[in-house]
């Protein structure tokens, strides 16, 4: 199949959907790869390097996209764009499924096959073509450069001849992947970062790149991420109003803050008020990775650099990846190539379009005139769902008194029905058993309990000593010998004294081994 | 000496004998714990033979002094591998004695009750002095203790001589029953208690009766325990303990003594106790540990996959120069090949080497409670490093190296996997989940349960084959 790369038509836009690497990995699979001329230009891929990489430049858009069968670009198309395509192509990139309906109705009137990189679903398979991932981690790095370019001091901390330097405060809000390469380019360059989030299993990954993780005091059972696919879910009202609380407290202290809260499907929630950002210091930067969706910060402007009456820096760029054009272009330009592969999976040049498999379902949203968005839910779960943590869940005192007094309660019934149960029997033992029985009886009993209470407590090493004791102390038997020993039968003389004599092996060798095993304990 | 003066000094030993227990609680305090122990009774023998009611004391004196010669040379030679096996022998010969002095009880009365027929009740001394007292309904009670008395006596005395052989490898440790099983048992009890009724109300021959009750109990406790594992003989070894209590109660009872009473309920209670502690340790109840041999399979147990890879001692000795914690769980292996001295040696050069070395003992390794932490203590292994299961098992994670010496199936993961696994729901020693797993093994065999171990075809498990005394010892001279 032959697959070629238009050029991007949005003002600014750096990137390009096949580098010449990326090329060569598609002709691998066997197909044959155009490109529109100047496309990579502005990532600096000259039309040579593409054509040194055998890929056939063409003059136009037109042109290009009449000669291919698959059209690959980064933006979302434009209706023009689509317009040029004819029935059995296909168009590969970013679309954005949920907002661009009417673009998704021309794609299926137009019978072009669209496959868009932004719903490909978040399973492990599919890592190596989640171009959101990729062009997510190119923002958040790209957010602490712009951060640091228009930052007036160190991140790092430093004691200098000429004084000390205290380190940057950065706060990271939301920790996708996005929010974790802002977490890791913040540490990286010195500061001291903490971060949000409102799943509250990313802690861990937080934590484990190096921030310090803003705990909220809230007892909600947060949506676990990985019920949705990895990604946050609205929170309720009450958590949002404890989160903003939080934030409020923080604002004055923090240097740099970057916000990547993003919903799917919605607007950004709005999560750095206008108070915050006056309440922040003069010089502070904020970087409002969400600034395409709305923003995170009440002040962004979309695609603007803005500094606010107090000295607070806003930017609201959208095109943090396109800044970065040869690294994203490298990056998408992967993306897209693995996912020709999984198209191709003879690797003879044929695309076979596979509707079974979830990775080309999910990512499919239009196919042989018809809509296929939204996708069933992938067959595979995204995550694994976390087990809860075996966290002890904090009691309301009332709670705790309940609890205890149930407890109580379970415990004087049972103990009452024993003591009931026993007296009974004792009651009735004494009934028919004649006095000086019942004195010794109850001797008997009083030591039953005070040997339970008594072995309770020993150790559990001291198991084979404590039996080798009691052994010698049964042998206690004896006395029982020795009173008969004096009786006026010979029988009984004999059986008594052998009793004695047996008793008196045990007596010794029991303490005796005791003693030897006991001496052998020790301290190191 | 007056009456008075005995029943003092029986209080005395009953509370030395209680502090005794009592002060097993820690290492430390044993050491005293034992004196009190000693003390209480020589305290109850001498009050008792010089006491009132007392005869004949020179035969007892000599009695005593051979038996304690005697005592004094086994326990002196005994090896601390074979402690399970005096135990049990010791239990025997308290079991017997209770049998004797229960039979005793029954001539003594027969003799009493003739005499008194005949109108000569006053040359009686010691205990039958005491009988001339009882009221009929005394003796009746009195015949009752004596048939409890002899019988438990007996059951233990067969039982604990079974339980020898069985840990001194003398009878096979496999479970064995005579055709008819537990009804041949039951049958025998019921044969017992029926004799048991004869007796006590009197019909018949008594003294035959008894000697019958005694002769069936003997045959109970030799088949009960017969049919028990030999992996099962800590809960048997300290139910025979706890027997072996009941036995001097009941005969405290028949003789009206109270110290006799004491001290057998706390020897009683203790052995119940560390029965419940095993039993709990097995996840088994102690009817199917009494029952006999593991119950029947529920399914089929899962299969396992992958293979069991060898390893040699050059292979341990790096992972274990490389490691910083490293945990040895040792098992009855250990115990059989004698390795506790190589084992200590080893854990000393490691703790040279300045690496966290700890035992983990499950609390049924060996074949007596608590048996691996004494041998431990006899090859000089600190007892502060040699923690038990529960304080253990969540370390494993954490822990570098894991080195298993003779165990199994207290480290077997399908007590947790596999709810078809004969062992299922046993708490085991999560050995697993440490970094690396080393298990010394004669071979490939099974455990006493004869179930496959799935930790031995982990990725992280290495099998090192050999005894394991050669095995460690080879290890030795490559820690550094």
């Amino acid at each position: 199949m032959k697959i070629g790369a238009l050029k991007e038509t949005q003002e600014g836009e750096a990137r390009v959907a096949v580098t010449p690497s990326s090329a060569a990995h598609l002709q691998k699979l066997g197909h044959e790869v155009f490109v529109q001329s100047g496309a990579g230009i502005a990532a600096g891929f000259s039309d040579d390097a593409y054509r040194n990489a055998g890929v056939t430049v063409e003059k136009t858009a037109a042109a290009l996209t009449k000669a291919v069968d698959v059209v690959a670009k980064v933006r979302a198309p434009s209706e023009a764009e689509i317009k040029r395509m004819h029935d059995g192509q296909t168009l590969i990139s970013f679309f954005y499924p949920a907002q661009n309906q009417q673009l998704l109705e021309l794609a299926k009137d137009q019978g072009v096959t669209t496959i868009a990189m932004d719903m490909v679903p978040r399973i492990s398979r599919a890592q190596k073509m989640d171009a959101l991932s990729s062009m997510a981690n190119i923002a958040g790095y790209r957010a602490v450069i712009e951060a640091a370019n228009n930052f007036g001091r160190f991140f790092t901390g430093q004691v200098t001849a000429a004084g000390k330097v205290p380190p940057a405060k950065v706060l990271v809000v939301g920790a996708g992947v996005a929010g974790l390469a802002a977490i890791g380019a913040a540490v990286s360059l010195g500061a001291q970062v903490y971060a949000f989030d409102v799943r509250p299993e990313v802690a861990e990954q937080i934590e484990s790149m190096g921030a310090e993780f803003v705990y909220l005091d809230f007892e909600e059972t947060q949506t676990d991420g990985a019920a949705t696919g990895g990604y946050a879910a609205p929170s309720s009202p009450e958590f949002r109003e404890k989160q903003l609380e939080k934030f409020r407290e923080l604002a004055p202290q923090m240097d740099i803050v970057i916000t990547t809260a993003l919903i799917p499907g919605r607007d950004a929630p709005k999560l750095w008020t206008k108070d915050m950002v006056e309440a922040m210091k003069t010089g502070s930067v904020i970087v409002d990775l969400a600034a395409e969706r709305g923003g995170n910060c009440d002040l962004t402007v979309p695609d603007q650099r803005i500094v606010t009456d107090n000295g607070v820096v806003i930017i609201g760029y959208t095109d943090f990846p396109s800044r970065m054009g040869a690294q994203s272009s490298e990056l998408y330009g992967n993306n897209i190539r693995h996912f020709m592969a999984d198209l191709t999976p003879k690797k003879d040049g044929v695309i076979a379009h596979n509707m079974e498999d979830d990775v080309i379902r999910g990512a499919t949203v239009t196919h042989d005139h018809e809509i296929t968005y939204p996708p069933p839910p992938p067959k595979i779960a995204a995550i694994a769902a976390q087990k809860p943590k075996e966290k002890k869940k904090e009691l309301t005192p009332e709670e705790r008194r309940a609890a205890e007094a149930a407890a109580f309660k379970a415990e004087t019934r049972s103990q009452l029905m024993l003591l009931g149960g026993g007296g009974i029997l004792l009651l009735l033992v004494g009934l028919v058993a004649p006095a000086s029985f019942m004195s010794h009886f109850i001797v008997f009993v009083l030591a039953c309990f005070v040997g339970f209470r008594v072995i309770w407590n020993v150790a559990h090493s001291l198991h084979t000593p404590l039996m080798a004791i009691t052994n010698a102390i049964s042998s206690i038997i004896i006395l029982g010998a020795l009173m008969q020993i004096g009786s006026g039968s010979w029988l009984v003389v004999i059986l008594a004294a052998l009793a004695v004599l047996m008793a008196g092996v045990n007596i010794f060798g029991g303490f005796m081994v005791t003693r030897r095993m006991l001496a052998m304990f020790q301290k190191s | 000496m007056e009456m008075g003066f005995t029943t003092a000094a029986y209080v005395v030993a009953a509370i030395l004998f209680i502090l005794s227990l009592g002060g097993l609680s820690g290492q430390e305090s044993a050491k005293r714990a034992i004196w009190y122990g000693i003390v209480g009774m020589a305290l109850a023998v001498v009050a008792t033979l010089f006491g009132p009611g007392s005869g004949n004391w020179l035969l007892s004196v000599i009695m005593i002094a051979a038996g304690g010669a005697v005592g004094w040379v086994v326990a002196k030679r005994v090896q601390m591998t074979e402690m399970p096996q005096l135990v049990a022998a010791m239990h025997s010969l308290v079991g017997l004695a209770a049998v004797f002095v229960g039979l005793n009880a029954q001539l003594e009365m027969g003799r009493v009750v003739r005499a008194m027929a005949n109108g000569t009740a006053e040359g009686f001394r010691g205990f039958a002095e005491v009988l001339t007292h009882k009221t009929p309904a005394e003796l009746n009670m009195l015949q009752i203790e004596v048939f409890l008395g002899v019988f438990i006596g007996a059951v233990t005395f067969t039982g604990s001589i079974v339980a020898f052989g069985k840990l001194a490898g003398r009878i096979s440790g496999t479970p064995k029953k005579l055709p008819g099983g537990h009804l041949l048992n039951a049958a025998a009890a019921a044969g017992s208690l029926i004799l048991g009724l004869l007796y006590c109300a009197d019909i018949g021959p008594g003294m035959l009766w008894l000697l019958l009750i005694m002769l069936l109990a003997f045959f109970i406790g030799w088949h009960l325990i017969m049919g028990i594992g030999g992996a099962d003989m800590p809960v048997v070894v300290s139910m025979l303990n706890s027997y072996s209590g009941w036995a001097a109660a009941a005969i405290g009872f028949t003789l009206s003594n109270d110290l006799l009473i004491v001290t057998g309920a706390l020897v009683g209670s203790s052995g119940a106790i560390l029965s419940y502690i095993m039993c709990k340790a097995m996840n088994r109840n102690f009817v199917s540990v009494i029952l006999g041999g593991f119950g029947g399979e529920t399914g089929p147990a899962a299969a396992i996959e992958g293979e069991q890879i060898a390893i040699d001692a050059d292979g341990v000795a790096a992972a274990l120069n490389e490691a910083d914690s490293v945990i040895i769980v040792p098992g009855y292996g250990m115990a059989v090949a004698q390795a506790q001295g190589a084992v200590s040696e080893l854990t000393r050069k490691l703790r040279a080497a300045g690496k966290e070395v700890r035992f983990a003992i499950h609390p049924v390794a060996g074949r007596l409670p608590g048996h691996m932490n004494v041998l431990l203590a006899e090859a000089k292994v600190p007892y502060d490093i040699v923690l038990e299961m529960d304080e253990i098992n969540e370390d494993f994670p954490s822990t570098d190296v894991v080195i298993i010496i003779g165990s199994n199936d207290i480290v077997n993961p399908a007590a947790q996997d596999d709810p078809n696994s004969p062992i299922a729901g046993m708490p085991v020693l999560e050995v697993w989940k440490a970094k690396q797993v080393f298990v010394s093994k004669r071979g490939q065999g099974t455990g006493y349960s004869g179930i496959e171990n799935p930790l031995f075809f982990k990725d992280n498990t290495r099998m090192f084959y050999g005894d394991a005394k050669d095995s460690v010892n080879k290890l030795l001279p490559m820690i550094d």
